[in-house]
């Protein structure tokens, strides 16, 4: 892995790429809002990683497990029927739902996985959503020969079984968890609580570019791969630059991973894009950057869904990933510079653009991914045909199979 | 001098142990909280930590979180808090009260407004479990304008380089984490502790206070044998859930919880 955070020279005008700072801060955002008793795992593992990224051994063994565990690099795919369909700007594809496992997610499994055996922790934890990021960890775990729990809310749990019993299947053993509203950020609460008790021989992989300092850099830099063969790819196929650059934002990890390599590149826009639910207006959404504000959360400050009294409330999302209260805080900072700008589409738009890249492309997504695609088929329909976009097909959609079968009213047996 | 140091201070002075109580505010009834504070007081308790409820409390077990899931299913606010606080300062003007929990309520209130607000009902100082001294520049100089203490924890994972740098922030007294683990776990080691404290001794001067783990008279004088207090929180949470429905067990149950705690001090 090359380091794209390069140092300014004059040490004033400091790159955008440049931060966090050395205390974890992206402006007033991330920092490191923990309990004592992790405050001293934090800092080692920070040490540990900072370390390990300038280790020759290290990423030999990260860059040779991305290319023949992982199977990158991942294609940069030209969707020339998208493309006709939206009549605009030519629409690319970054393909990491080919990516074993089938989502982003392993990228950041196997580097954080790395850290834990050159750490010389024999136990991983984490937490998940949709499943991904838990079947991506039991995934690694297996491959490293760590023990494995994973965290999931029991109403996740009901709704991604596929994904629970495939964890399963891969050794790791998944805790319900029942407490708050059950979904994927009473997850993270748990799996810190398991952490502060077994932080001697646990790590705890976090599975987006959330939660305390290391963490939003730790797991950024590790996706980052997804930009920088994009950077790659997109200059070989098509020369230049992209216009745009499209990707979900639950967490934000797929989409820090895609954009990062491209913040000192200003002609290059940056769209997050936030699962509206079933609509802003009626509250039942998962979209803090677009229509929350600022707080703290899971060790980090960032943009939160909060009522008036600073309670964390639900959130709503068709996809299970994108149901996440809060969000990475380098988006919040990209946001309040204008680095990136963060919409919001609906379940019923991302349903949409879930169904059109079947039928126009052969692609199932992950109806996460599918919120990007949603809103990359519109804004390639606002520019010229001579533009060109890349959205981030950040996982592929065959967990999603059940919930739209449902949807469409048909039983699976 | 705070009303938190003056108690402290007055305890050592007089060998008395300090026994801290936790609990949540509007757990299971706004109304009986009040109540309960003065029980408590009445009980032997010499500093209370009240708990304002989040709905995402990270550093708790099972027994709190439900505490603060309870609180919060009608609606209790920090507002709600600060005039409880209120309140109980009309029939006691002596024992100290410390807000405990995690920041962001305090955060979206603002941190001028919150310590204007909390100043006026009589709050002594804050526990934010989620606030290590490292983030909490801003928010402790407006504490400090407004007289309000920053108490802040130590962890068996406390380096000692740390320790000097926490209990340096650290006003009234530090507040020892003693367990790797959440709020109600069991399995304390007293002697591990024991050694623990005895280095922070070393580094630091500041009263030092012991929680979690506490479950009962026998455990807290173990500890308080090797400290200055005790804080006993996820025993009498445990009294006031099981007693949800019949409200009129949980003073009674939790004082002779805690007065059975304060004789087992007192023979320290």
């Amino acid at each position: 892995m090359t380091n794209e955070s390069v140092q300014d020279d004059d040490g004033v005008n400091e790159q955008i790429s440049s931060f966090p700072d050395d205390t974890g801060h992206f402006g007033v955002y991330g920092g490191r809002f923990v309990s004592e008793i992790l405050m001293q795992a934090l800092e080692e593992l920070n040490n540990e990683y900072e370390r390990l990224r300038h280790d020759e051994a290290f990423q030999a063994e990260l860059k040779s497990d991305m290319s023949h565990y992982v199977g990158r690099a991942s294609p940069l795919y030209f969707a020339q029927r998208l493309t006709d369909m939206a009549g605009g700007a030519k629409i690319y594809l970054k393909r990491e739902d080919l990516n074993h496992t089938g989502a982003h997610k392993i990228n950041n499994c196997i580097g954080q996985a790395l850290l834990a055996k050159y750490m010389g922790k024999p136990r991983i934890i984490a937490e998940t959503g949709a499943g991904q990021h838990g079947v991506a960890s039991a995934t690694v775990a297996a491959r490293f020969g760590l023990t494995c729990q994973v965290y999931m809310g029991s109403e996740d749990i009901e709704r991604q079984s596929l994904n629970v019993y495939r964890m399963k299947l891969l050794g790791a053993d998944v805790v319900p968890v029942t407490s708050g509203s059950r979904t994927l950020k009473d997850a993270l609460s748990e799996a810190m609580r398991d952490w502060v008790t077994n932080v001697d021989d646990t790590h705890y992989i976090i599975g987006t570019v959330a939660g305390p300092h290391p963490y939003p850099k730790l797991v950024r830099d590790f996706q980052s791969v997804i930009g920088r063969e994009t950077k790659a790819q997109f200059a070989d196929i098509h020369g230049g630059l992209p216009d745009a650059l499209v990707a979900c934002v639950g967490g934000g990890s797929n989409a820090m991973g895609i954009f990062y390599p491209f913040l000192e590149d200003a002609s290059v826009r940056l769209v997050g894009v936030e699962a509206a639910g079933m609509g802003l207006e009626t509250g039942e959404h998962a979209a803090p950057l677009t229509a929350g504000n600022v707080g703290v959360l899971h060790g980090n400050r960032t943009y939160l869904m909060q009522d008036a009294d600073g309670q964390i409330i639900d959130t709503h999302s068709v996809s299970a990933g994108l149901d996440y209260p809060g969000v990475g805080p380098e988006h919040a900072w990209l946001k309040d510079i204008k680095r990136a700008e963060y919409v919001a589409v609906t379940d019923e738009q991302a349903l949409e653009a879930f169904r059109s890249l079947n039928l126009l492309e052969g692609i199932l997504p992950a109806l996460e991914s599918a919120h990007a695609v949603a809103y990359g088929i519109e804004l390639a329909k606002s520019m010229d045909r001579e533009k060109a976009i890349v959205i981030n097909l950040s996982g592929r959609g065959d967990k999603d199979i059940p919930t739209m079968a449902k949807i469409d009213g048909i039983t699976i047996t | 001098m705070s009303r938190l140091t003056i108690k402290v201070e007055a305890n050592q002075t007089a060998g008395r142990k300090s026994l801290v109580a936790y609990i949540v505010a509007g757990d299971p009834v706004k109304d009986l909280t009040v109540k309960l504070m003065h029980a408590m007081v009445d009980a032997g308790v010499d500093i209370i930590e009240l708990g304002f409820p989040f709905s995402d409390p990270e550093a708790e077990g099972p027994v709190i979180q439900l505490a603060h899931e309870r609180a919060l299913k009608h609606g209790t606010s920090l507002r709600d808090v600060l005039l409880m606080v209120e309140e109980f300062r009309q029939g006691d003007t002596d024992t100290p009260v410390i807000l405990m929990g995690y920041l962001n309520p305090i955060e979206l209130m603002g941190y001028e407004a919150f310590c204007v607000f909390a100043s006026s009902t009589g709050v002594d100082g804050t526990i934010i479990v989620n606030l290590p001294p490292e983030e909490s520049g801003v928010f402790s100089s407006h504490l400090e304008n407004h007289d309000i203490d920053s108490v802040y924890l130590l962890a068996p994972t406390t380096t000692d380089k740390r320790a000097a740098y926490v209990t340096a922030q650290s006003r009234g007294f530090v507040y020892y984490v003693s367990l790797k683990g959440t709020t109600g776990a069991s399995n304390l080691d007293v002697t591990d502790v024991g050694e623990k404290l005895s280095r922070f001794r070393e580094i630091s001067s500041l009263p030092v206070m012991v929680g979690f783990g506490i479950k009962d008279a026998a455990t807290a004088a173990e500890v308080a044998q090797i400290s200055d207090g005790v804080v006993v929180g996820s025993a009498i949470v445990n009294l006031i859930a099981k007693h949800e429905n019949e409200l009129g067990s949980v003073i009674p149950d939790v004082t002779e919880l805690l007065g059975g705690i304060r004789k087992s001090l007192d023979k320290i």
